[in-house]
């Protein structure tokens, strides 16, 4: 049987659910409205990842990376050169993927833990020099007060540009993980020695993944910019690259959506449970846990494998 | 000419000493993070954190006992069993249920563990700057090349080989040690020969866990005991191990000896940049030579 590209269902449930967040400012207090924009900004970020990990399987520990470059490049041209700010918008992403590739060149000729090795490495090398070079990056202070475009400078028309993009770019993934390239990329990902044997060029179809994902890494550190208005080394840390790994396990891995269920959770938790007791990483932890014991197909997988099986029973009688 | 007045050979000399004794401290966390890597095959990101404990307990048992040397040796003995008991805690009630999953739990599992460890050290001994004293006999300096060098620093240069050739004599020598190192390349043979794998693994994270105590133990006098010493190490620890080759001793102490040589080079000749000398080097060895320089357990 083959499956439409776009599932009716499913398309009316997003348009539902874009609807009710494209509400949600006219009712909600401003806190939680900054919340919102931050959790979109993080999901975009662990899809991004999503893309790599689960649909490429590679092990792209040093993730966050790519989210720094990109939001380092759009604050370090709104700051520093007079450019016009859309042009920012747009080079930032481009430099991630750039990064991305250049990196991945390196990587890709690895697998598994030896891939993620060089990969953290690479990346830390980054790190350690957007920490040193004041001059450049303001070295450890990072840099703040990003003069933001008008347009989207204060926070209701900054969430409505974020939600939009986010929109955007959850669409465009979806079709390129539904496209024949998604197919042969998840091919590659689970035998990718077989893939090889019939002709498929196994590391062009890994490193044009990677140019994707950090592509749209570096538009999610763009959308950072806009909603904190400040950057610092901790975006290029591998501390935040392993926490939005674990926003995809907990989301689900093999799922389109679970990532961004994973963010929300995560960023939701920090913030509240961090106003309440400094010891949140010690939840965070203790929940992580719980999941992988309880829930390793993660939220998102446990509950459509529920539903499957819900479906099942009833077709089955 | 000016480059010989600020590299004499006297400051080439006492910079690679310090690099070498830094060196030291790496090859003894790092030997462990990569015991447990050859056996257990995860990548134990929990390793920093239980070196952070090892020197934060240092910290605690030299102040209830009072300084001076007896409690200097009482701190590097017991530190480190501490970290040890923590870790056989851990592994025995929660880790050795997972052996069966997926490399990736496992990694995350480690993780959680980090997250979790490196909040109760704040609970225990709170945010602030701790450090200690080395004992008397270890204090000041001595000449080395014209200059004056760090006792203490002498001191971790001799400890570091001897607990390099202890850590060979013991996996080469005794009976659990060549167990240990045959479950590295085949675990199902070990455990078809009748052996009790899930507690030869529980050993081999346990004396991981313990050099990474001993590791922390033995930085405390010479750093601020901080939180935050955890990530720091981590990241450099998971690079030697993979520049040394993975799971194999001697590579953690190759790797360790370039990381940190190139790092107190780098001091010398470009302060600012010193942090990225060590990891330009890694790109470098791993660019040529992919699965590390030694060969790897893997």
């Amino acid at each position: 049987m083959r499956q439409a590209i776009i599932n009716k269902n499913s398309l009316l449930v997003s348009a539902g659910i874009l609807i009710v967040l494209a509400c949600l400012p006219l009712v909600l207090p401003k806190f939680y409205v900054y919340v919102l924009a931050l959790i979109f900004v993080t999901a975009l970020l662990a899809m991004s990842l999503n893309m790599v990990v689960g649909h490429g399987g590679m092990y792209q520990f040093h993730h966050g990376v790519f989210y720094g470059i990109g939001a380092y490049t759009l604050a370090l041209m709104l700051t520093k050169t007079s450019l016009p700010a859309w042009l920012g918008f747009a080079a930032a992403p481009v430099c991630s993927a750039l990064a991305g590739v250049l990196i991945g060149l390196f990587c890709v000729r690895l697998t598994k833990l030896y891939f993620g090795m060089l990969q953290i490495s690479l990346g830390s090398l980054v790190w350690a020099i957007a920490f040193r070079w004041y001059a450049l990056t303001g070295g450890d202070d990072g840099i703040h007060g990003v003069p933001i475009p008008d347009g989207i400078a204060s926070l209701i028309p900054s969430y409505y540009f974020i939600l939009f993009l986010l929109a955007a770019s959850l669409a465009v993934m979806y079709l390129i993980l539904k496209s024949p390239f998604g197919n042969t990329l998840r091919a590659v990902r689970d035998n990718p020695e077989r893939c090889e044997a019939v002709g498929i060029n196994v590391r062009f179809h890994q490193l044009v993944a990677i140019a994707i994902a950090t592509f749209f890494a570096g538009l999610a550190g763009t959308l950072f910019v806009v909603v904190e208005g400040s950057v610092f080394p901790d975006l290029l840390f591998w501390v935040l690259s392993l926490e939005v790994f674990i926003m995809c396990l907990l989301g689900g891995w093999f799922t389109f959506a679970g990532p961004v269920l994973g963010a929300a959770i995560i960023v939701a938790l920090r913030t509240f449970a961090g106003v309440y007791t400094e010891y949140w990483t010690l939840i965070l932890g203790v929940i992580l846990i719980l999941l992988i014991f309880f829930l390793p197909e993660g939220v998102m997988g446990f509950l459509e494998e529920k539903f499957k099986a819900r479906t099942q029973t009833t077709s089955e009688r | 000419m000016e480059w010989s007045e600020t590299y004499t050979a006297a400051a080439l000399g006492s910079h690679l000493l310090v690099g070498l004794s830094r060196a030291m401290i790496l090859f003894i966390v790092t030997s462990g993070l990569s015991f447990v890597l050859g056996v257990l095959r995860v990548p134990n990101v929990a390793h920093g954190s239980l070196y952070m404990i090892g020197a934060f307990a240092a910290f605690s048992i030299v102040n209830v006992l009072g300084g001076g040397a007896p409690a200097f040796w009482a701190a590097l003995l017991l530190a480190p069993l501490i970290v040890a008991a923590v870790s056989l805690v851990a592994e025995r009630a929660l880790f050795c249920h997972l052996y069966e999953r997926e490399h990736l739990m496992l990694l995350l599992f480690t993780f959680a563990l980090m997250l979790i460890l490196g909040d109760l050290v704040k609970m225990v001994w709170g945010a602030d700057y701790r450090s200690i004293m080395a004992p008397e006999f270890l204090r000041g300096s001595v000449p080395v090349f014209g200059s004056p060098f760090p006792k203490y620093n002498l001191f971790l240069l001799v400890v570091g080989p001897v607990v390099a050739v202890g850590l060979w004599l013991f996996s080469s020598r005794t009976r659990i040690g060549k167990i240990a190192r045959a479950a590295a390349v085949d675990r199902e043979m070990v455990g078809a020969v009748g052996i009790n794998v899930s507690w030869v693994f529980a050993f081999a994270f346990v004396l991981g866990c313990f050099l990474a105590g001993l590791g922390g133990a033995l930085v405390a006098p010479t750093v601020s005991v901080t939180l935050g010493m955890d990530h720091d190490i981590i990241i450099e620890a998971f690079l030697i191990v993979t520049i040394g080759g993975l799971g194999n001793m001697w590579g953690a102490m190759v790797g360790s000896l370039i990381f940190g040589v190139t790092q107190s080079f780098g001091v010398l000749f470009w302060p600012q940049f010193a942090i990225v000398f060590p990891y330009v080097a890694v790109v470098i060895v791993l660019t040529l030579r992919p699965k590390g320089l030694l060969k790897s357990v893997w």
